[in-house]
């Protein structure tokens, strides 16, 4: 067809630019601004992970550490959440996964609007400085847990109801901004500017996966933004959408009539598609792991696409499964439990598929591949008690406790950050020319893996004794076997050195980058159009050529008869003869 | 400037199959697809506004009810109370902004450069008197009947709250809305669509048009129901 639509030939971006502040600072690359989202989220994950250590230092040895009162305690459980979820995974993947992957694996030669792309950051390091700025106002920062229920969010005796709930806020708002600049680069782009023969169905994996999250963030983030704003309204021009007539140490609070089960259906309507936001975009990359490194195509491709959409679907009408104690209408949790088992089909599909994929695949040991082995089957640990937490009456028991802690940290955290992990040891030679050391990759998989069980498989067992989550100190509560005490020693002890085991990847990193193995532009043999550039890609990411063709999907590995073991996506169809022409 | 082809019906199976080809899913300019996915996500935010207004409306009590918008918003008149008559013009004010709106971009397809402009400019002022209607709306509101965003002497609280964090963020984009249309008319008198196409006037009515909608829901839902 002839149409006099722009293609990517249109794509006019700007010179490369010269100086250091607008190459390395105010980038509008989106590979720069892909580094910048890493290492502010890696940052900032580092934080996070300092603050679980509080946590496990005051459940593992109370009283022990002086520092760790009840105050601080509260602060530690709702930073190290709400960085953990939403300033490291979201910003990590779509920010930084999404925008170094989705042109380069597309063949366009930026994102859509590259100055919107470098507002994104911008906005994001803007909300991260707010965040980490609340730990530092008077009262510090909020402590109300990270789902920020309202009415205790807001009122006096909550650590952190001052400034730093506030605070919060504000830095909630400027992440969703962020968010929405980057998503509508990140959906534009998926959408207009694919190469020559990029059809829907020939893209990787990664970026379906990167494409329908944006979609659910730009669909669910609005609720989170309208919750947030009338949240700070109730907190600082003292309106009442959320708070009901309450007494407080014995007054009666100028308030009324508002419904704290509101806000709680707004967040969860966010809150909800964030999980998916978080593990698609992983789902994707393993995908590629998976197949690059067992030399095997992905199996049943229509079939992942299908379960992407379907599961980015769902997960905007099973959100009140967070709140079947709540005291909304229990006929609500028999509809929502329904659709949340549904979930577990299309799920369960991608799991099969990987498995399938690699079944007699020539599997490579590398450690991305460990990495993506260690979310298939820490993915599978955690859905499967997802599928018990789904049914009303095993929930009631089971709500509030470290059982649906283990649960949410295997399946949405340890899965997320190992995608990223393997992600990072995969494309970090694509991004610098240099590969990370091979044997430190290991001993950092080894200790995260297996300190991801000696962790959090005792805490299934200790939520199931019914200890609840969130609390201080667990004394005088007759019920706690002595048995839990033991446990809660020795997690917290693998905690500390698993944290410590990071160290071995940051070490890594910063070492790979200056003095890591030098390697080609494509090391790992890989079939997708990021690979078939120059390493690391220049501006523009295909120099004068127009970006390539692409002929074929993105995992043709071991074809029969063929010399090599992948077929680069570039290369043309036998049979397509005379076919375009191009490269 | 983009005119778009004319269509015929197509199959869903078609339909699939053009979304899905190389290049582009959309045969537009990326910025028109940028600005449609950006309404989606807009409208998702004020459709999560009127529905947190319809549940507080909902939870009002009957000892602390919910007032009659009609009563709340009637002007005096010649010694008769007229209900939403302030509103009423408000509204015929925005959807008539809509319509010049639409002779904007109807002249930017022509490549009318000054006529362009001229209703670009007819436009933003139309927006401008919406934005003042509703601040005469407030201040009557906050001065003559008391009424503040966390009590009113009407009855329940939650409806001066909806009120103000409903006409707020409307009027936010509107007047967004305004400098937009502002900003769009310069660079039409400036020749910079000249260079190239005349689609940005189109974008920027995409959005005028949408918040002109919006507006209609609000009115419906928070003035009329």
């Amino acid at each position: 067809m002839a149409h006099s639509h722009p293609g990517y030939h249109d794509h006019h971006i700007g010179p490369e630019p010269q100086s250091w502040w607008t190459k390395y600072v105010f980038s509008q690359d989106h590979k720069v601004i892909a580094f910048q989202y890493v290492l502010t989220a890696l940052f900032v994950g580092a934080v996070g992970m300092g603050l679980s250590w509080l946590m496990r230092l005051q459940l593992g040895f109370p009283g022990k550490v002086e520092l760790i009162n009840p105050t601080v305690y509260y602060q530690a459980v709702t930073q190290h959440g709400m960085i953990m979820v939403i300033y490291l995974l979201t910003a990590l993947l779509l920010g930084g996964f999404g925008n170094f992957l989705v042109p380069l694996m597309l063949g366009a030669r930026d994102m859509a609007f590259p100055f919107v792309n470098m507002l994104s950051f911008w906005a994001y390091f803007l909300s991260v400085v707010v965040l980490l700025a609340s730990f530092f106002v008077p009262g510090g920062a909020t402590g109300a847990g990270w789902t920020l229920y309202p009415p205790q969010s807001i009122l006096k005796g909550t650590p952190g109801s001052d400034w730093g709930i506030i605070l919060m806020l504000v830095s909630l708002l400027l992440f969703i901004v962020a968010a929405t600049m980057g998503g509508l680069n990140y959906v534009t782009t998926v959408l207009q500017l694919r190469t020559k023969g990029m059809t829907l169905m020939r893209m990787p994996l990664a970026v379906w996966g990167i494409f329908v999250a944006t979609v659910l963030a730009l669909l669910a983030f609005p609720a989170l933004f309208v919750g947030g704003v009338m949240l700070l309204l109730d907190r600082t021009v003292g309106s009442s959408f959320f708070l009901p007539a309450i007494v407080q140490f014995g007054q009666q609070l100028p308030r009324e009539g508002g419904s704290p089960l509101l806000f709680q259906h707004l967040f969860w309507y966010f809150g909800h598609p964030e999980v998916y936001i978080v593990i698609l975009p992983a789902m994707g990359i393993v995908s590629e792991l998976i197949a690059v490194h067992s030399r095997k195509p992905i199996f049943g491709y229509p079939m992942m696409v299908l379960s992407i959409v379907v599961i980015g679907a769902l997960s905007f009408i099973v959100w009140a499964h967070h709140m079947y104690t709540s005291g909304m209408n229990p006929y609500f949790g028999f509809l929502f439990a329904v659709t949340t088992l549904i979930v577990a089909i299309p799920s369960a599909v991608k799991v099969y598929n990987w498995v399938l994929t690699l079944w007699r695949g020539n599997i490579h040991l590398t450690t991305p591949m460990l990495f993506a082995i260690a979310f298939l089957n820490t993915f599978l640990i955690g859905g499967l008690t997802g599928l018990l937490l789904g049914n009303v009456i095993i929930d009631f028991p089971l709500q509030d406790t470290y059982f649906v802690v283990a649960h949410f940290h295997m399946v949405m955290g340890v899965a997320a950050i190992v995608a990223i992990f393997g992600g990072i040891y995969h494309w970090f030679p694509k991004a610098t020319g240099r590969m990370m050391n091979e044997t430190l990759g290991k001993v950092h998989f080894w200790i995260t893996f297996v300190g991801t069980y000696a962790m959090f498989l005792p805490m299934h067992h200790i939520g199931l004794t019914g200890v609840p989550r969130r609390y201080f100190g667990f004394e005088n509560l007759q019920f706690i076997p002595e048995s839990v005490r033991d446990l809660n020693v020795f997690i917290t002890v693998v905690a500390l050195i698993v944290g410590a085991g990071q160290l071995v990847f940051a070490y890594n990193l910063v070492h790979s980058i200056f003095w890591g193995k030098k390697v080609g532009d494509n090391p790992w043999r890989a079939a997708t159009l990021e690979w078939q550039t120059p390493t690391p890609p220049p501006h523009g990411n295909w120099g004068d050529q127009p970006p390539p063709p692409v002929y074929r999907w993105a995992y043709d590995y071991s074809v029969p008869g063929e010399k090599e073991d992948f077929i680069p996506q570039t290369r043309p169809q036998v049979t397509a003869g005379a076919g375009g022409g191009g490269e | 400037m983009e005119r778009q082809p004319k269509r015929t019906l197509k199959s869903p199976s078609q339909l699939v199959s053009d979304w899905a080809s190389d290049l582009s899913a959309f045969k537009v300019v990326w910025g028109k697809a940028m600005m449609w996915i950006f309404l989606l996500s807009d409208t998702f935010i004020f459709g999560s506004f009127i529905a947190s207004y319809a549940s507080a409306r909902l939870a009002a009590s009957a000892t602390n009810s919910w007032p009659d918008p009609a009563k709340v918003f009637a002007l005096e008149l010649g010694g008769r109370e007229v209900p939403l008559l302030l509103i009423a013009i408000m509204t015929v004010v925005l959807i008539s902004s809509s319509g010049t709106m639409a002779i904007g971009v109807y002249h930017a397809y022509g490549r009318n450069k000054r006529m362009t402009a001229l209703f670009l400019v007819i436009t933003a002022l139309l927006g401008l008197t919406f934005v003042s209607m509703q601040a005469f709306e407030w201040t009557h509101l906050i001065r003559d009947l008391g009424f503040r965003p966390w009590t009113n002497p009407m009855g329940a609280p939650q409806f001066g709250s909806s009120f103000f964090m409903l006409t707020g963020f409307h009027g936010l984009h509107v007047t967004i809305g305004v400098i937009y249309l502002t900003v769009v008319a310069v660079r039409v008198l400036k020749g910079v669509y000249d260079r190239g196409s005349y689609v940005g006037v189109e974008i920027c009515g995409l959005y005028w048009h949408f918040v002109d909608l919006v507006w209609v829901f609000i009115f419906a839902f928070f003035y009329l129901f």
